[in-house]
């Protein structure tokens, strides 16, 4: 479990990045963070493994406040997937960056293999194994920065945009990734723009705007609620826009956000076909 | 002339052990607003540094057939040559700039380029006002958001006055809100006679403003066509690309329910629209 109370950090002591962050997040959970450019986000998810430490307040890593750990420490138990893979990204080969991590954590030679084997395949870049990353996308550069910390499988996962770059199909073969390590227990939390990859997979969201939390609750909630649309810098989704203008003439379509399949059954049953 | 003419255009960067681009027949005339999309890896990028001669000029790699922009040969011009023919725009504006405030951004190019200084005073008034560049006139780039950022590296681009804009994946980094500035920017140049070209995965944001979208599968094109043809074909879920949810609703009613809406929705509005007709 992870809990932050009243955290500050300003960058150079100047621009303040965050004003007084609280949160908990326990195991298990699946977590989106939204916010505009600027919101804090990418700061608040560095607190969690202590690539920055807040100028006040604490952050409490089950139960022990993290300013007793190093960033070594925390890496071992807080993955986390910076938004730019070029930060990330060192090796000369896909699979050497794969197989760093789990060499650092000190796997068997066969969990290495395996582990790398099927991080390569879920995300779809198997083929890309003795390429260097450097000859490759952008987007096939994210899904392997992704590649080398999901291997791992740390106890929380906190990525930074992970669906930059991708496709419809690797976004899904991405969030089946990771439903697959929450199942086993692990805690996911995104930051991200993407309000449709939010509403399909999950359950919570956190929204920011300058330094400060405006919003944290069931995502349905949360991103029905227009001032924090709007204060996000967000869109709301096309299935929502035209839930809304149907709801306006047909009220029995509800209004707030809308999966796919149940738009289509409000509509089918408006249409009345088989 | 078309603007644009790849033919039987073939690249393969040194060291890789692929071709980028295979066979590539591609023409496009002055004026159009094409869509690039593919899953990725399919060599989006790549067709577009074709277009202002980084390929293969800068980067270099084996080719085959030809790329004539405005009637030059790739093979035959340089980068700077066409620098004033065809202008890039790419993800990440930070990697683009290179000066201390806006003024001398947007001016850095067209001096460069031995540009009078009274035209380029001209020119750099005149994209201030364009994009909204003028509360920023004085700031340094990085105390701008990646929005504002975006919007400068756009007036840079557009300073050398080129008759192509080429951006890639120019709104990935941005917010929602202010990927939706950047588009609506595009799609009123391209109505001020810029032709554009822009890769975008996110095409219920652009296919209502392209008139034309490319969809690319491991280096050749899979299909090309007016977005609302293109998209409703069962290719682009067949290679997954991201379909806007509008038309997806449209082609499974039409599939599994049998209601036709009679012409493909590419929004949420244009959807609410088509049902709202269908059931008076």
């Amino acid at each position: 479990m992870i809990m932050m109370e009243d955290v500050h950090f300003a960058y150079d002591g100047l621009y303040t990045a965050l004003q007084g962050v609280s949160l908990q997040i326990d195991d298990s959970e699946r977590i989106a963070i939204m916010g505009s450019n600027g919101a804090g986000k990418t700061t608040l998810v560095k607190h969690f493994n202590g690539l920055l430490r807040p100028n006040s307040g604490r952050i409490i890593f089950d139960g022990v406040d993290t300013k007793h750990y190093s960033v070594a420490e925390l890496a071992r138990e807080i993955g986390l997937v910076m938004q730019n893979p070029d930060h990330q990204l060192f090796l000369d080969s896909v699979e050497k960056e794969v197989v760093f991590g789990l060499k650092q954590l000190g796997f068997s030679e066969d969990e290495i293999k395996e582990r790398t084997e099927r991080t390569l395949v879920s995300l779809g870049i198997e083929g890309l194994s003795e390429r260097s990353p450097f000859t490759l996308s952008g987007g096939e550069r994210k899904r392997v920065a992704l590649a080398s910390v999901l291997a791992t499988e740390p106890r929380i996962l906190a990525l930074d945009e992970p669906t930059i770059g991708q496709d419809a199909s690797q976004k899904d073969k991405l969030a089946e990734m990771l439903m697959g390590l929450n199942e086993k227990g692990r805690t996911v939390i995104v930051v991200t723009h993407d309000i449709e990859f939010v509403i399909e997979n999950f359950p919570r969201t956190i929204a920011m705007a300058n330094g400060t939390i405006i919003a944290d609750g069931p995502t349905n909630s949360v991103l029905s609620n227009d001032e924090v649309i709007n204060k996000c810098s967000l869109t709301a989704p096309q299935l929502t826009q035209a839930a809304r203008s149907i709801h306006k003439i047909f009220p029995e379509v509800p209004e707030r956000l809308t999966l796919l399949s149940e738009l289509e059954d409000a509509i089918v049953s408006i249409l009345g076909g088989v | 002339m078309p603007l644009i003419e790849l033919n039987d255009f073939s690249f393969k960067y040194y060291g890789a052990e692929s071709l980028a681009l295979r066979k590539i027949d591609l023409t496009i005339e002055e004026g159009e607003y094409v869509v690039i999309t593919g899953p990725s890896g399919c060599g989006k990028t790549t067709l577009c540094r074709t277009i202002n001669a980084l390929v293969p000029q800068f980067h270099r790699g084996y080719i085959s057939g030809n790329v004539i922009i405005d009637g030059k040969n790739t093979r035959d011009h340089t980068v700077a040559e066409l620098s004033s023919i065809a202008g890039l725009v790419f993800q990440e504006p930070e990697n683009q700039l290179v000066t201390l405030n806006v003024e001398k951004e947007i001016a850095f190019g067209p001096e460069n380029l031995g540009i009078e200084p009274t035209e380029i005073r001209r020119r750099v008034e005149e994209l201030i006002k364009l994009l909204d560049l003028e509360h920023l006139r004085e700031k340094h780039p990085h105390e701008m958001s990646g929005g504002e950022q975006q919007r400068v590296a756009m007036a840079a681009t557009l300073a050398l006055k080129p008759k192509i804009l080429v951006a890639d994946e120019p709104t990935s980094n941005l917010d929602p809100r202010s990927a939706e500035v950047i588009l609506d920017i595009i799609s009123g140049l391209n109505k001020l006679d810029l032709t554009v070209i822009l890769v975008e995965h996110r095409l219920d944001l652009v296919s209502k403003d392209a008139s034309r979208i490319v969809l690319m599968d491991k280096g050749s094109i899979v299909a090309d066509g007016p977005p609302r043809e293109i998209l409703a074909q069962d290719i682009c879920q067949e290679i997954g690309i991201g379909v806007p949810k509008a038309t997806l609703v449209y082609k499974r009613l039409k599939e599994q329910h049998d209601i036709d809406l009679g012409s493909i929705p590419l929004t949420g509005d244009e959807l609410a629209g088509l049902v709202k007709e269908a059931s008076s």
